[in-house]
C-alpha cells in the first residue's frame, strides 16, 4: 500500500447543540421586568442592608434571600475598568472598548457594562458616568436595554466612597 | 490531621497548544503512566482514582470520568470527579490526599487535564445567556480591572508585569515540558506585545495549552516502595468566597489570605519568605504575582512589587525565593491541569527531581491554585523531611 | 478511621416537574435553612467543611455550582469543594475530610435543575465522545438495550418491572415530596404503550427539579448538638468500565464490589433505597445486593417517584436516615448512581444509635 500520499486525519468536527429554555430566577426575573419599564433596581439584604445590582435572590456574603427592591438612579460610579482590544465572540462591538466595573448610585454592588461617548485613555476609577438607554421601543427584559454609560460633568468620587453613595448621589 | 502521605510519583505530558497526537483518553493515560514509572508501580498498586479538570464544556463532554475509567485504570475501584472552578488541579491533589490521610486507602492516582483544543474555553466561559449582557471576552476581561486597581492603590511601576513575563517565561525555557519555549524573551518584546484588555498585554497573559497531570500520593508505610524521595504533605487548606459580595476586597481576597494561614499553621510557617525554598503559584496574568506576594504573606501590603523588581522571585537572578521556576501557568496552561502543575512541581523541587528548574537544596515548597472570580483557592506545602 | 460519622439532619424539595423560574440558588437556600433548623445552627459558617454535588450541562452554563456558593454566606470565606457528581459523592468527600480529622461537621448539598434541558440527550454527551457521543445514543435507549437483555435471557418478565413500578407508586402515596404515586395494578400498567421498547414510560423516572441538604458530623458533635443522629457506619463505591460491550448488563459487577467490601451481603437490612433511574435496574440492584425478603425496598417511592439528577444519590441516604430517625428501622442500606447502565455505584450503611 502507498501510504506516502495519504492526508492524515487526527481529528474531525462533531458540533455538539443542545437546546435549553433558560429561566432566569424569581429576583432576576424582577430585576428585567422593571428594565422593561426602563428603571435600574436593586435588592436590599434584610441582614447587612447592602444593596445588590443585578440581584440574585440573595446576599451572597450573609446566604440569606433578599425581597425589598431598590429603585437606583441612572448614575454610577467607575470602580475599575479595561480598555479591550480583542472582539467578544458574537458581539458586533469592534475594538478597543472600555468595560467597566461601575456602582450605581444606591447599590454597594458593581455590575459590568460597556462605556462609551469618552476618551479611552482619560477614563478612570473614581469617575461619574450615566445610563445611555436604547430607545423606549426597543426595551425587551435585557440588561442591553442601556446601551452604554457616558461620563459626566461631575467631580470624581474618592476611592474609599466608591460604593458608598446614595441614590441621590450623596454620602451616605 | 490524619494520617501522613507523601507524593511518590509524578508524571506530566508534554504541553502544546494542540496535542493532536492523543486522544483525551490517551492524554490522561501518559500522565498516569508517567506518575507510575516515575513512583515505580502499575495500575494494580493503586487502590482509588481522584480525577479533575475545569468545566465540562471545555471539551464539551458531560462528567469526563465517566468514559475515563478504563484509560485511567479505575476499573473495579473508587473514581471520584472534582470540580472547583480554575482551583481545580489544587483541590483535586487535595481531595486524593485525604483518601489518604483519612486512612480510608493506601496510595491514589489523581490525574487532571485540559484538552483546550478540542473545544474553546473562551466560547465556553461566555456562552451567550439571555438577559444578561454579554462582555466578558474572556478571563482577561474580568481579571484587568482588578489589576488596575492593584496598580493604583500599590503605585506600582507600570513595567512590573512586564517583568514577571520576561521571568516565568526564561523558567519556562529550562523546563522541557513547558508549552512556550521562549529563551530570548525580551522586555521590549513583551512591551510591544498587543495590549488585549488594558493593562493586560499578549505576552502578559497565559496561553492555552493541551495537557494533563498526574500525582501518586502514597501513605506513609508505602513511601518506601517507591525508589525517588518523597515529598511530604505537610499541610493542605482550601477556602472559597462568594464571586461578588459588598465590600469584597477582590485585590487582595480574603479567602487566599484565610487559606494560606490555614496551610502555614499546619506546616509551622511563621515567615514564608525565609522559610519556604521555592513557591509554585497560580499566575495567569503577569500583575498576579506581585498581588499573591502580598496575599499570600511573601511581602507587606503594597510592598509585593518590589520583590519581583529586585528579582528575588527570578531563579536566573539567583533570587531568595525564586517562584514559579517551571514556567508557571504563563508557561502552561491546561486550565483544569493548571492548579494541580503547581502542586505537583512544588513536589518536584523538594524530592531535589527538577532538573534544569531545580532551585539548589530546596526542602520546603508551597504549591497554589485559584479559581472562579479569585474566590476559590486551594494550597499545600510539601517537605523533603519526613515530619 | 475509628471517627465515628453521624447524619443529623437531611431536607428535600417536593420534585417537580418544572421549578419555573427559580434559578439554583433559590432551589437550595430552603433546603439549606431547613437542614440549618434542625440543627439549631444559623448558616454555614457553623459547619467546618461544605461539599456540593452539580453538573454544569443540567441547565446548559458552565459553573453553576459557583452561583450555589452565594447561598452559603460565605463571608467570611469557608471551606467548601464540589463533586461535578451526584451529591452522594460529595457525602464521600465530606467523609474523607471527618475522618482525616480535618472537620467535625459537613454540610453537603446537591441541586438539579434538569427541565431546561432534555436530560435524556444531555446524557448522551457524557458517553466516549469520539465513537458514542456523536450518535447521541440517549440514556433511555441505553436503558432499553438493557432492559431487552434480561427479558431475553429470562431473568426478568415485563411483569416484574411493572411489579416495580405498581410499588414505587404505591410507596409514593405516603411521601408528599414524590412527582407520581397512585394505585396502579401490574396488569393497568402492561396496557400502557411502550416507549422506548421494551420500556413503557412508567418503567423510566420523570424528570425532576430540586434540591437536597445533609449535614454530618462526628458523634461527640452530634451529641453537644443534642439532636436525634443516625450512625453512617460504611459507605464505599466502585466504577467499572465505560465499554458496554465488555459489561455483563444484567448484572451490576460494581455493586457487588462495594457489598462485599462493605460485607452487606447476607446483614441484615430493614430498608433499601436504591437509585433505580428505571425499572429494571431495580432488579439488576436487588440481585447484586442479595437483599433479603425482610428488606422493604424504596420506602420512599425511589426515583421512579421522582429523580432529582445530581442530588437523588444523597437523598436516597436522606430517606433512609429520615426512616431511622422515626424509629421505622434500625439498619437500613442507601445507594447511589452515576453513568449509564448502572457503571458507577456507591453504597452506604446507616445505623440507629
Amino acid at each position: 500500500m502507498d501510504n506516502k500520499n495519504k492526508e492524515v486525519i487526527d481529528a474531525i468536527e462533531a458540533p455538539i447543540y443542545l437546546k435549553y429554555k433558560f429561566t432566569a430566577g424569581l429576583a432576576p426575573a424582577r430585576f428585567l421586568s422593571q428594565l422593561k419599564q426602563g428603571v435600574l433596581t436593586g435588592q436590599r439584604c434584610p441582614k447587612c442592608d447592602n444593596v445588590y445590582v443585578p440581584p440574585r435572590g440573595s446576599c451572597p456574603a450573609c446566604g440569606v434571600a433578599t425581597e425589598e427592591e431598590v429603585v437606583l438612579g441612572d448614575k454610577a460610579t467607575v470602580q475599575s475598568f479595561t480598555i479591550v482590544s480583542i472582539p467578544i465572540p458574537g458581539n458586533p462591538i469592534q475594538p478597543p472598548y472600555i468595560v467597566a466595573n461601575l456602582v450605581p448610585d444606591g447599590a454597594n454592588i458593581s455590575f459590568i457594562h460597556l462605556m462609551s461617548e469618552c476618551v479611552n485613555e482619560e477614563v478612570r476609577i473614581g469617575q461619574r458616568v450615566t445610563a445611555i438607554w436604547k430607545p423606549r421601543e426597543e426595551w425587551d427584559f435585557a440588561m442591553d436595554n442601556i446601551r452604554y454609560f457616558k461620563p459626566l460633568d461631575e467631580p470624581d468620587v474618592p476611592a474609599e466612597l466608591i460604593g458608598h453613595l446614595s441614590v441621590n448621589g450623596t454620602e451616605n | 490531621m490524619g494520617e501522613l502521605a507523601a507524593v511518590v510519583g509524578i508524571g506530566q505530558t508534554k504541553y502544546a497548544s494542540r496535542r493532536g497526537d492523543v486522544s483525551i483518553a490517551g492524554l490522561v493515560r501518559e500522565a498516569a503512566q508517567n506518575a507510575l514509572e516515575d513512583a515505580d508501580l502499575s495500575f494494580k498498586d493503586i487502590d482509588a482514582v481522584v480525577i479533575g479538570k475545569a468545566p465540562d464544556m471545555f471539551e464539551g463532554i458531560v462528567m469526563p470520568e465517566i468514559y475515563l475509567t478504563d484509560a485511567l485504570g479505575a476499573n473495579g475501584k473508587p473514581m471520584l470527579r472534582v470540580h472547583t472552578a480554575g482551583s481545580v488541579g489544587g483541590s483535586t491533589a487535595l481531595v486524593a490526599a485525604s483518601h489518604v490521610q483519612s486512612g480510608t486507602f493506601k496510595r491514589v492516582l489523581t490525574v487532571t487535564f485540559e484538552k483546550q483544543s478540542e473545544s474553546n474555553a473562551m466560547w465556553a466561559l461566555s456562552t451567550p445567556q439571555p438577559f444578561s449582557v454579554h462582555l466578558n471576552a474572556g478571563a482577561g476581561g474580568y481579571f484587568a480591572p482588578i489589576i488596575r486597581e492593584y496598580i493604583r492603590r500599590s503605585n506600582a511601576p507600570s513595567d512590573i508585569g512586564i517583568k514577571v513575563a520576561v521571568k516565568d517565561r526564561l523558567h519556562g525555557a529550562r523546563n522541557p515540558l513547558s508549552h512556550l519555549n521562549l529563551p530570548n524573551i525580551s522586555h521590549q518584546e513583551v512591551e510591544d506585545s498587543m495590549m488585549l484588555w488594558d493593562p493586560i498585554r499578549f505576552l502578559e497573559a497565559c496561553p492555552s495549552s493541551d495537557g494533563a497531570c498526574a500525582m501518586i500520593i502514597a501513605n506513609k508505610d508505602l513511601v518506601s516502595e517507591s525508589p525517588k524521595p518523597p515529598a511530604w504533605i505537610l499541610g493542605g487548606a482550601m477556602r472559597s468566597e462568594p464571586t461578588i459580595y459588598a465590600g469584597r476586597d477582590e485585590v487582595n481576597p480574603r479567602a487566599g489570605r484565610d487559606c494560606a494561614k490555614d496551610v502555614y499553621a499546619q506546616a509551622g510557617i511563621s515567615d514564608p519568605r525565609r522559610q519556604f525554598d521555592c513557591a509554585e503559584i497560580y499566575v495567569p496574568f503577569s500583575w498576579y504575582e506581585p498581588m499573591w506576594l502580598e496575599n499570600l504573606g511573601f511581602a507587606d501590603q503594597g510592598e509585593g512589587w518590589r520583590l519581583t523588581l529586585d528579582g528575588a522571585t527570578s531563579l536566573d537572578e539567583g533570587g531568595d525565593i525564586p517562584w514559579n521556576c517551571s514556567g508557571g501557568v504563563l508557561s502552561s496552561n491546561p486550565i483544569g491541569a493548571s492548579g494541580m502543575i503547581r502542586f505537583a512541581e512544588a513536589a518536584r523541587q523538594v524530592r531535589g527531581d527538577a532538573d534544569q528548574h531545580q532551585v539548589k537544596d530546596a526542602r520546603l515548597a508551597l504549591g497554589h491554585a485559584y479559581g472562579g472570580g479569585a474566590q476559590f483557592f486551594s494550597m499545600w506545602v510539601v517537605g523533603a523531611n519526613k515530619p | 478511621m475509628n471517627i465515628d460519622i453521624c447524619i443529623v439532619a437531611f431536607s428535600q424539595s417536593a420534585c417537580v416537574a418544572q421549578a419555573g423560574a427559580a434559578n439554583e440558588v433559590e432551589l437550595i437556600m430552603p433546603q439549606l435553612e431547613a437542614v440549618y433548623g434542625q440543627v439549631g445552627i444559623s448558616n454555614a459558617q457553623d459547619v467546618d467543611f461544605v461539599c456540593s454535588g452539580s453538573c454544569d450541562y443540567l441547565q446548559g452554563a458552565a459553573f453553576a455550582f459557583v452561583a450555589g456558593v452565594d447561598a452559603l454566606g460565605a463571608v467570611p470565606p469557608i471551606q467548601e469543594s464540589h463533586v461535578e457528581m451526584d451529591a452522594a459523592w460529595a457525602l464521600y468527600e465530606a467523609v474523607l475530610k471527618i475522618r482525616m480529622g480535618h472537620a467535625e461537621s459537613a454540610l453537603v448539598y446537591g441541586f438539579s435543575k434538569s427541565s431546561p434541558g432534555e436530560l435524556p440527550v444531555v446524557l448522551s454527551q457524557q458517553l466516549d465522545p469520539y465513537y458514542l457521543a456523536p450518535q447521541w445514543i440517549d440514556s433511555i435507549s441505553l436503558a432499553a438495550l438493557q432492559a431487552r437483555l434480561m427479558l431475553d435471557k429470562g431473568i426478568i418478565k415485563a411483569s416484574d418491572m411493572a411489579a416495580v413500578v405498581a410499588s414505587s407508586r404505591r410507596c409514593a402515596m405516603d411521601n408528599d415530596k414524590a412527582q407520581l404515586a397512585g394505585q396502579f395494578s401490574i396488569s393497568d400498567l402492561l396496557e400502557e404503550p411502550e416507549y422506548v421498547s421494551p420500556l413503557r414510560k412508567a418503567d423510566c423516572s420523570p424528570i425532576s427539579d430540586g434540591a437536597s441538604a445533609m449535614i454530618i458530623c462526628t458523634r461527640s458533635k452530634a451529641e453537644e448538638w443534642q439532636v436525634p443522629f443516625v450512625r453512617l457506619s460504611g459507605i464505599d463505591h466502585r466504577i467499572e468500565t465505560h465499554n458496554l460491550g465488555m459489561r455483563d448488563l444484567t448484572t451490576s459487577h460494581s455493586t457487588r464490589l462495594v457489598a462485599e467490601a462493605l460485607s452487606i451481603h447476607n446483614s441484615s437490612l430493614d430498608i433499601a433505597e436504591l437509585y433505580a433511574p428505571f425499572s429494571h435496574q431495580q432488579i439488576i440492584l436487588e440481585q447484586a445486593l442479595e437483599l433479603q425478603a425482610e428488606t422493604e425496598i424504596n420506602p420512599s417511592g425511589g426515583v421512579l417517584a421522582g429523580n432529582l439528577m445530581m442530588a437523588s444519590g444523597l437523598s436516597r441516604v436522606g430517606e433512609v436516615f429520615n426512616r431511622i430517625v422515626a424509629g421505622e428501622a434500625e439498619r437500613g442500606l442507601a445507594h447511589a448512581t452515576s453513568g449509564p447502565c448502572l457503571q458507577h455505584n456507591l453504597l452506604a450503611i446507616l445505623e440507629s444509635v
